[in-house]
């Protein structure tokens, strides 16, 4: 059941006109645009044990993401693929707002934002992991890790699973008489092959402004977002509005094209921090 | 997602007709009733094609387990789920991750739409339950919510309704079902308000051109205009059966 959050950050009236007054001028109180997002750096290779890892900080927003990679079966209906996963935890360090428990449905939506947008334009391409057609596959667990909530979460997520899938190795491993799959841990074998990258945009509406990248304080004053995911192409791989507002159909339209254009510089960030490290 | 189309299944004809025999601007069948509940303060049953979702609704009203209620506005709260026996293969009735989402993005859809401003402290309840599933459940729970919600006399700014478009062997077509949703290249779910203008639940499963989206969410707008007269037909009869003067 989903309930209207009931702890809402309370953020005073008179900091939202002056949002406002200053979006009307072109600037945000971080000295930025409206169509920047905040400094991105991208660390990968962060987790020895991982199969692939990435730390991303987006402003002072810090998200953590491990691939893991395992021997498993096939989904029935797609006998011939990989398989997939990804979780988030917004662990209780992160955040006052954030409690311990299972993932309630911020994580759940994060989680699944971030899997359809690789999921839908097969990012990962799941056919080169097959091992055994119809029986055994590698299963690629993607963990998301929320480390410090500083607002939108949605791009430091993606940011960071595609760095990790990016600086991610299948494992070595050796093929039994008895037809069982022993994985060598530690021996970093083949990396994974990525078909496109995908980054997702964040934008916020704050009163009739459309606002990239919004910081905590943005997010707590917005009207509502929306999460377009993007591939090297161009192409829109994906969208959710997100919270308690709604958008016109020229505010949709305005979004994309601010989407659009961000996604670049994200892409730019992800390849500067993969360069060298994928032979 | 790649799944392979099986053998033989045409999604889209020489003559640009669908599997179905829809036009690609074609709603299917549309049913919609009020007041399906005794129980309930409001209730209603859409059905887009096979697709049948009921909702309920309860509230404004004080919950029975005590829990925070916001000072200033009513708080929703909205379970979207599925039927064990709504699919092809029995739903294990626990709440999934797709279901979590789910209730929230319509809780989202419906919260800028209520009044919730009028009722502080108390709490508004919208259950929501997809009886069979054949494509579009989520904008047909909207539907379902939009009715149940003016059954029960909820104060709202608008009516809302929802369809899915998608892209079908590279055509748009509007309210797809679970065939065209499977082995379809897009999913495009839209709830709007038409009457003020608003949208209110915005998703894209699958890969669209700047260009194709506009056409889309166009096509998704013109029939959820279409989808909320129908409301309005229904509850406006739903009135009169009542025994209230016609309008």
């Amino acid at each position: 059941m989903s309930i209207s959050p009931f702890r809402p950050p309370i953020t005073p009236l008179i900091v939202k006109e002056n949002y406002l007054a200053m979006l009307g001028k072109g600037v945000r109180p971080d000295n930025r645009d409206l169509k920047t997002p905040r400094l991105i750096e991208i660390k990968t290779g962060v987790v020895e044990k991982a199969e692939g890892s990435a730390l991303v900080k987006l402003g002072d927003t810090q998200v953590m993401a491990g691939v893991k990679i395992d021997v498993g079966a096939p989904f029935k209906d797609t006998p011939d693929q990989g398989v997939l996963m990804v979780h988030a935890e917004f662990v209780p360090l992160a955040s006052p707002l954030f409690e311990p428990g299972p993932p309630d449905e911020n994580a759940i939506e994060l989680a699944r934002i971030v899997d359809r947008s690789l999921r839908e334009v097969n990012a990962v391409d799941l056919g080169s992991l097959v091992i055994r057609k119809g029986e055994k596959v590698w299963t690629l667990w993607v963990d998301i890790y929320v480390l410090d909530h500083n607002g939108n979460l949605y791009d430091a997520s993606m940011l960071a699973s595609m760095a990790a899938l990016l600086d991610a190795r299948l494992p070595d491993f050796e093929e039994l008489e008895t037809g069982e799959i022993v994985v060598k841990r530690g021996v970093r074998g083949e990396p994974l092959k990525i078909t496109t990258k995908v980054v997702t945009v964040t934008i916020a509406k704050i009163g009739r402004y459309l606002i990239v990248d919004p910081n905590l304080e943005e997010e707590s004053i917005a009207d509502v977002k929306l999460v377009v995911a993007v591939d090297e192409k161009g192409r829109i791989v994906g969208m959710q509005k997100s919270g308690a507002g709604g958008l016109t159909h020229a505010e949709i339209e305005a979004a994309l094209d601010l989407a659009r254009e961000a996604s670049t510089v994200y892409f730019k960030a992800l390849e500067e921090a993969i360069a060298g490290r994928r032979g | 997602m790649v799944v392979k189309k099986p053998e033989g299944l045409v999604l889209i004809t020489p003559e640009g007709l669908r599997h179905d025999g829809r036009r690609p601007d074609e709603l299917r069948p549309i049913k919609m009733e009020v007041g399906i509940f005794k129980n309930a303060d409001g209730s209603a049953m859409v059905e887009y094609g096979k697709t049948r979702v009921i909702a309920a609704v309860y509230g404004p009203r004080e919950p029975i387990q005590k829990f925070p209620l916001l000072p200033d506005k009513a708080t929703l709260r909205v379970r979207y789920h599925m039927a064990p026996f709504s699919t092809e293969e029995r739903k294990n009735p626990a709440p999934s991750r797709r279901e979590i989402e789910l209730s929230k993005v319509i809780r989202e859809a419906l919260e800028p739409i209520v009044l919730t401003e009028e009722y502080p402290r108390t709490v508004i309840d919208i259950f929501l339950e997809v009886i069979q599933a054949d494509g579009g459940t989520r904008t047909a729970a909207v539907t379902a919510a939009s009715l149940a919600l003016a059954d029960a006399g909820v104060p709202m700014r608008a009516l809302v309704g929802g369809v899915a478009v998608g892209k079908v062997d590279g055509v748009l077509v509007v309210d797809i079902d679970e065939t065209e949703d499977m082995y379809g290249e897009a999913d495009l779910p839209v709830a709007a308000a038409p009457d003020i203008g608003l949208v209110t639940l915005l998703q894209l499963n699958g890969v669209m051109t700047r260009e194709e989206f506009s056409r889309a969410l166009d096509m998704a707008l013109t029939a959820i205009s279409k989808i909320v007269e129908m409301e309005k037909r229904t509850l406006r009869s739903g009135y009169v059966e009542a025994g209230g003067s016609e309008l």
